[in-house]
């Protein structure tokens, strides 16, 4: 099994959502997350004296997958949340060793 | 047509004595129908001469009819006087809410609950201080001189009697108690703009101290110089509904207490550098805004006092026209300089505007044309954006603006009077604006200092990173967002 962390821009979180859904993952976490990048922050301005703003909104994707199931979520994600411009995340894969649905007490591929 | 309006005055007038029970008791129900029989003659045009004429007709018991017809229309512009004076005072009492939307959304969300604290018990201890003894130090019967009108007293619970008003002929035409209702308000306003500027860093309990002195003793003796008459009434400074009296006093408090209280944590780096601290709600402050502007109807328009005659009518009209144009034109302009020299449209500058074209028209709503009254406001809205940056630079430290808005911008509305009131003069224009400034903004330093000395005026560096909130009323204004 493996957890896919993935960085996107918030307006595609959608279209990732669906994009998941279509190759039948049964299920994610979403958290708004702020952070920077090669895109860096930007300047804002207040009563007339400029600021910068060093984080950037984002939202962090965490998805548990057969380990079958990677490539085709990964490929999902990265078309979705594709936009060519700079900021539009990044995509983490981990090892994970063990699931557990608290309702039924199912272990392994079968909690996912 | 006249029938017409004397009926709709008739509707008025019992709308008002619903919610005065102390008039209320004294109107004979024999009165009120004679009133309706004699509508047609009674018209508004022969009412003035009319009333100049009753004094004399009550004191020789002139006829019964004629009497009666007079007594009812000097009752019914009392009543409907009244009436007016008493929701142009509950719309300036609106005007608390307005601040306190302002200030929560123009400071951070840590301290939006202190803030809020702030504005409500304010305005309680205004209304208490001005009943125990402002009120009467403002308006106190006989002076002890032009200068200091005494120490004033409680605030009695009685009114005029039917007998006096009759014998007066129409001209005690509202309720004395209708008139303190309409000065607490403003006591309110003036104190609000204090709290806007010491925002985020005052303790709370110092700044409600620093607000018993304000309403009860500072105000109400610059107040009795002009409204009171004082020696700036007899000096010929021209005031209508207080850009000097109401604003510029607020405001010069409000510099004293900044100067004592320094400005906020981190808001200008060692380099000189202006850190800016973003509002934490702009809906809130547009709110406040709105509210404010909305308000100000009832501040400028109530200040005109009398409405019961076609040129009074006239008068409240041309006010609540100029006070909105004049908003308007505060808005625009401030909106274009914002534009010009920062190079966007931001909004806590179209809001400063807004009220700052508010504040220009308040010392003369009702001279000007609409076109006159708009540019007036227009000038505020240029003046207070180039205050606020310039008061930044000074490292006066003003989270919502208010002594460039209330202070700047009122010196501005009080020296503007004269362009369109022939009878006002820039000298004593002049020496209104020097007197107010400098008695309140001594005054209000001592009273600091003292407070600054016994309480300290400054919550810890560790309160007032973590937020005036829980530091001084323990708990947060948005507690959910945490604990979901």
């Amino acid at each position: 099994m493996k957890l896919i962390t993935a960085i996107i821009k918030p307006f595609k979180l959608d279209e990732v959502r669906e994009a998941l859904s279509e190759i039948g993952v049964q299920g994610i976490t979403v958290t708004e997350v702020k952070g920077f990048g090669r895109q860096k922050g930007h300047t804002e301005l207040y009563r007339g004296a400029e600021y910068v703003v060093d984080f950037l909104p984002k939202v962090k994707l965490e998805v548990a997958v057969e380990d079958e199931t990677l490539d085709a979520a990964i490929e999902a994600i990265t078309k979705a949340a594709h936009t060519g411009k700079i900021g539009d995340g990044k995509v983490f894969v981990f090892s994970l060793e063990q699931a557990v649905r608290i309702r039924t007490g199912e272990t392994g591929k079968d909690a996912l | 047509m006249k029938t017409m309006r004397l009926m709709s005055l008739l509707a008025a007038m019992m709308l008002g004595f619903s919610g005065l029970a102390m008039a209320q008791d004294e109107m004979a129900p024999e009165t009120m129908e004679t009133a309706e029989e004699m509508a047609p003659e009674a018209t508004m045009d022969e009412a003035p001469a009319m009333a100049e004429e009753a004094e004399v007709m009550v004191e020789e018991e002139a006829p019964a009819e004629m009497s009666d017809a007079e007594n009812a229309t000097v009752q019914l512009a009392y009543a409907l006087d009244t009436f007016y004076f008493l929701v142009m005072g509950a719309f300036v009492m609106w005007m608390a809410a307005g601040f306190a939307m302002l200030e929560s959304g123009l400071v951070r969300a840590k301290n939006t609950a202190e803030i809020l604290t702030k504005n409500i018990g304010l305005y309680a201890v205004a209304c208490v201080m001005y009943m125990l003894m402002g009120y009467n130090i403002m308006y106190p019967g006989d002076a002890m001189s032009p200068y200091f009108p005494g120490f004033g007293g409680l605030l009695g619970g009685g009114d005029n009697s039917v007998e006096d008003v009759l014998a007066s002929g129409g001209d005690t035409y509202y309720s004395g108690l209708s008139d303190f209702f309409f000065q607490v308000v403003f006591v309110a306003t003036a104190m609000s703009i204090v709290s806007g500027a010491v925002a985020e860093r005052m303790k709370l309990w110092v700044f409600f101290a620093f607000a018993v002195f304000m309403t009860g003793f500072i105000y109400p003796v610059q107040g009795f110089w002009k409204w009171g008459g004082g020696f700036l009434d007899a000096a010929g400074f021209n005031d209508f509904a207080g850009s000097g009296i109401v604003h510029l006093c607020g405001a010069s408090a409000a510099l004293a207490g900044v100067l004592l209280l320094g400005p906020r944590l981190g808001k200008y780096g060692a380099d000189g550098k202006i850190n800016p601290i973003p509002g934490a709600n702009m809906p809130m402050a547009t709110l406040g805004t709105f509210i404010l502007w909305l308000g100000w109807f009832g501040f400028n328009g109530g200040s005109e006092l009398v409405v019961s005659n076609i040129d009074e009518a006239n008068a409240v009209a041309r006010v609540f026209v100029n006070t909105n144009m004049a908003a308007a034109g505060g808005t625009i302009a401030a909106l274009v300089v914002a534009r010009l020299v920062f190079g966007k449209a931001d909004l806590t500058m179209a809001l400063n505007g807004a009220l700052a074209g508010l504040v220009a028209i308040t010392a003369e709503p009702l001279a000007p044309t609409p076109v006159v009254g708009t540019l007036i406001g227009a000038v505020g809205g240029i003046i207070v954006v180039f205050s606020i940056i310039g008061l930044d630079k000074l490292k006066i430290d003003d989270p919502v603006g208010a002594i460039s808005v209330h202070g700047v911008v009122g010196m501005w509305g009080l020296m503007a009077v004269p362009i369109t009131n022939e009878d006002a003069s820039f000298g004593a224009q002049l020496l209104g604006l020097v007197s107010i400034f400098v008695w309140v903004f001594v005054t209000s330093l001592i009273v600091w200092f003292v407070l600054k000395m016994i309480l300290g005026l400054r919550v810890s560096e560790e309160e007032e990173l973590m937020g005036t909130d829980l530091s001084e009323c323990g708990l947060e204004a948005y507690p959910e967002f945490k604990r979901d």
